[in-house]
């Protein structure tokens, strides 16, 4: 659809600001009156949002304490700083994938250097999705008309969408500078980088608002946007390994954060401005577009399908692979960039130990190749959780499916409830096999050396031996659809005990057999160890179990919402 | 079996709330049944079950010879369904829903796909996420009326269509009858069931109120009469059959017993009729008249 401008909706009376002259600022929506409403629907938003944004910020809190207090427990010694900067910290992978190593000699330097991607994406992220929410989210399936028919302004839902998103920014800087804090950074230098961090989440609010104008659909506003964050790293990676093309560092907000140095001794505190500047400059542009167009109109067209379906979709395995084909695709690129980036990683570990200290200190413990082992078989355990986030999202699915009545239509076919779930579980289940071969196949590429052949297979079979763990996680979840399906989320809450569990199970000093509740516990380390099958077998059998006990209630339970 | 659905003192219990209380529905095979009743009386839910989708707590069912919990997969190839609520996925297209749910019940007619994605003016390229509800309510159509199934079940199919469609669907339904298909069509409009079925079914709270076809259901039905006559319509208020009768000078309206209507009009007529407006009596108005004062009598 096209944009067209039309005489305003309120204020404007009978003047036809089709025939004006565009007007230089969006004052056609009729001044301040434009804005009405909108602490009412700042309000809306909070309320809404008040799970969602806290356990984001909640994630980015956990992730600056663990990052930082690994830092301080693991590299105490600037000694030992100057080292992994000499070694890990030059490699072109992780300078592509965490950013130059300048000032990875400092604790905070360290502490911030792994967080700038991880923190960009996740406030870079939540900030599009906050905006888009309130935004396009509300206007695509008509609730925004809802709401401009009462008194509210044509700016009253884009201004609390991107005023939420900013507060969030705003109420990130204490908590990222806290967990920095924590593990004995200085305050200033903490909040320096805070503050950077936020400001690059502003950036991500104002592109959010623009996209948010472009297209009738939220999920592509939301996919533009968040494309938009992905170049933003890619230029960021390009600059910093390749001195000839450096400059590319300056167009992305990322460059500037990694740039804004802010554990060295002169801080770049100008690199403040241009984030600010592009806030701006996106916000007037999202508001000027927002200004001339029609409810539920986007500039770009929206796209049409296909006027028949392929020969694929024509089961409930083709219509489960069509729904959970995009969402597999994006973690298909994370597990292989993850898993890429791991294998790399481990040859900065083999430059690492083969310093002379080092290497005596490693001969003790049980050589080099068990320090590799073991960081990779530590990296592989924690892909395990990941790959259950997966599997329980994807599952949940099917659930969705049902709430939002889509099964129905399908279930009053001959496809019955077995073949109905069994499409959304092997889609699921395959999906996570998928993911662990990609990041095995990678992990071993990315390794690389003479025996390429050797480490792929062996970091297959390493990727491959967490699935059994993960697998259960899938039982749980499909138990819960078939016997409890209103309390089906409980499958997130019980994914994030068992990682406590498995994360602060050192630190808490739990009961083994409080650790052996979950089944992750139970993943033998595959890396330089003897491998016992029994464990994966017993695993395996326990999901299997669980899964047939939800189908079991699936079959006998009534279909729909309630 | 002479019956493609059959159900008897059908009972479901959603926690505190009773969706269905002894409901009784019987649809006799190449008939069109009306399956009437106002928002919220069971309708939805008596399709669910007969769907097999919900299992009733008591009663029983009988859906084409067979038991719609336990054989659901093999009465399922047997008919077609369009929900009253229609769902699809946001992301595929009309075109593609509709060959899904066709291939679903095992293939469906390219020539008849065609010929519907005409007559109801769809565009089968738009992704499901824009479509208006009246046109999701088409999708599902087309996806029903061009698989070649014995029983249609439809849930309030007209709900989102213009008149223009309705008429479209209305044909449809006619050659539908013509080929000797049976359709269950749930609706809360009198006038669209009057038009289309061979019998209908009222229910109310979960229980039958009436059943029978509409020549046995004529004494549930009242006019509304709105007249401008040449002289003062007296004589009116004698007539059998008339109710809530106002007179104000040469104008009048009442309500008269449909089967009354004759008799009226004879008489206006006799003095001279300037304007006439009659209109039937919605649903809701039907059940306020029949019902709210006496506890419903459940006919079998």
């Amino acid at each position: 659809m096209t944009s067209t401008r039309r005489a305003p909706a309120r204020g404007g009376g009978t003047r036809t600001a089709d025939r004006a002259p565009a007007p230089a600022a969006p004052e056609s929506g009729g001044g301040q009156h434009s804005f009405v409403g909108t602490g009412t629907l700042v309000r809306l938003a909070l309320r809404r949002d008040r799970l969602m944004v806290p356990i984001w910020l909640g994630v980015l809190f956990l992730l600056t304490i663990m990052s930082s207090l690994s830092v301080k427990d693991l590299f105490g010694s600037a000694a030992s700083r100057d080292q992994l900067a000499g070694s890990a910290g030059a490699t072109p992978a992780t300078v592509a994938m965490y950013g130059p190593s300048w000032d990875v000699g400092t604790l905070g330097g360290l502490s911030t250097w792994k967080m700038n991607t991880m923190g960009t994406v996740l406030l870079g992220l939540v900030s599009i999705f906050v905006v888009t929410r309130h935004t396009r989210g509300d206007e695509e399936p008509g609730r925004l008309e809802l709401i401009r028919a009462g008194v509210a302004g044509r700016y009253s839902a884009l201004t609390a969408g991107v005023l939420v998103a900013l507060l969030t920014n705003v109420v990130s800087i204490p908590l990222v500078a806290l967990g920095l804090m924590a593990g004995s950074v200085g305050a200033g230098p903490s909040f320096g980088y805070a503050l950077a961090l936020a400001l690059v989440g502003f950036v991500f609010t104002g592109l959010a608002a623009l996209t948010a104008q472009l297209t009738e659909s939220s999920r592509a506003a939301n996919g533009i946007a968040a494309a938009v964050l992905a170049v933003a790293f890619l230029l960021r990676a390009l600059g910093d390994t390749t001195s000839q093309i450096s400059w590319l560092d300056w167009l992305s907000p990322l460059g500037w954060l990694v740039r804004f140095r802010a554990f060295a001794p002169q801080p770049h505190w100008w690199l403040l401005v241009p984030p600010v500047v592009a806030l701006l400059a996106l916000l007037v542009a999202g508001y000027l577009l927002a200004g001339r167009r029609d409810l539920g109109a986007g500039l770009l067209p929206a796209r049409l399908g296909r006027p028949a379906a392929s020969r694929l979709l024509s089961g409930p395995f083709g219509l489960a692979w069509r729904l959970h084909r995009g969402t597999l695709l994006g973690w298909s690129i994370g597990f292989a960039v993850l898993g890429a980036a791991l294998g790399s990683v481990s040859n900065g570990l083999d430059d690492f130990a083969a310093s002379k200290g080092v290497r005596d200190m490693l001969q003790a413990l049980g050589g080099q190749q068990a320090l590799v082992d073991s960081y990779l078989s530590f990296t592989m355990a924690l892909a395990a959780l990941v790959v259950a986030v997966y599997l329980v999202q994807s599952l949940l699915r099917m659930r969705g499916e049902e709430t939002a009545y889509r099964a129905e239509p399908v279930l009053a076919t001959p496809v019955g409830r077995l073949r109905w779930a069994a499409s959304h579980v092997t889609v699921a289940v395959l999906g996570a096999a998928w993911l662990l071969v990609l990041m095995g196949l990678f992990a071993g590429l990315g390794r690389g050396g003479d025996d390429v052949g050797h480490q792929i297979g062996r970091l297959l079979g390493a990727a491959l031996a967490q699935l059994p763990a993960a697998l259960v996680l899938a039982g749980i979840t499909i138990a819960l659809i078939g016997l409890l399906p209103r309390w089906s989320v409980a499958a997130w809450g019980l994914l994030g005990l068992f990682v406590a569990i498995g994360q602060f199970g050192d630190l808490l000093k739990l009961d083994q057999r409080v650790r052996d509740v979950s089944p992750f516990t139970h993943t033998p380390t595959v890396l330089g160890g003897t491998v016992s099958a029994t464990p994966l077998i017993v695993l395996s059998l326990v999901a299997i179990a669980l899964a047939a006990i939800g189908l079991l209630g699936l079959r006998r339970r009534d279909i729909g919402a309630a | 079996m002479d019956n493609a659905i059959s159900a008897t003192g059908l009972v479901k219990q959603f926690g505190r709330t009773r969706a269905l209380d002894g409901l009784d529905l019987h649809v006799a095979t190449g008939e069109v049944h009306g399956f009437l009743g106002p928002n919220g009386a069971g309708k939805s839910t008596t399709i669910r079950v007969l769907l097999g989708l919900l299992r009733a707590d008591e009663g029983t069912a009988t859906l084409l010879s067979g038991d719609p919990w336990r054989d659901a997969t093999t009465l399922h190839r047997r008919l077609a369904y369009v929900p009253g609520d229609v769902n699809l996925w946001p992301t595929l297209s009309g075109g593609e829903v509709i060959d899904l749910l066709g291939r679903l019940r095992g293939g469906l007619d390219p020539v008849r796909r065609k010929d519907l994605l005409d007559r109801f003016d769809l565009d089968p390229r738009k992704k499901a996420r824009t479509y208006s509800k009246g046109n999701r309510q088409k999708v599902a159509l087309v996806a029903a009326l061009a698989s070649d199934c014995e029983l249609l079940i439809l849930d309030e199919p007209t709900s989102g269509l213009d008149p223009l469609m309705e008429q479209v669907f209305a044909d449809c339904i006619q050659a539908e009858r013509k080929s000797g298909r049976t359709v269950l069509l749930s609706s809360h409009i009198l006038s669209e069931v009057e038009a289309l079925c061979d019998r209908v079914s009222i229910i109310r709270a979960g229980r039958t109120v009436e059943t029978g076809t509409l020549a046995e259901l004529r004494h549930l039905t009242r006019t509304s009469v709105t007249a401008e006559l040449a002289g003062p319509g007296d004589g009116v208020a004698a007539i059998p059959g008339v109710y809530d009768l106002v007179a104000e000078g040469n104008r009048l309206t009442c309500e008269v017993d449909t089967v009354k209507l004759d008799e009226l009009l004879r008489h206006l007529t006799s003095v001279g009729v300037r304007s006439l407006t009659s209109q039937p009596p919605t649903l809701e108005e039907l059940f306020l008249r029949h019902y709210e004062q006496d506890e419903p009598a459940v006919t079998a």
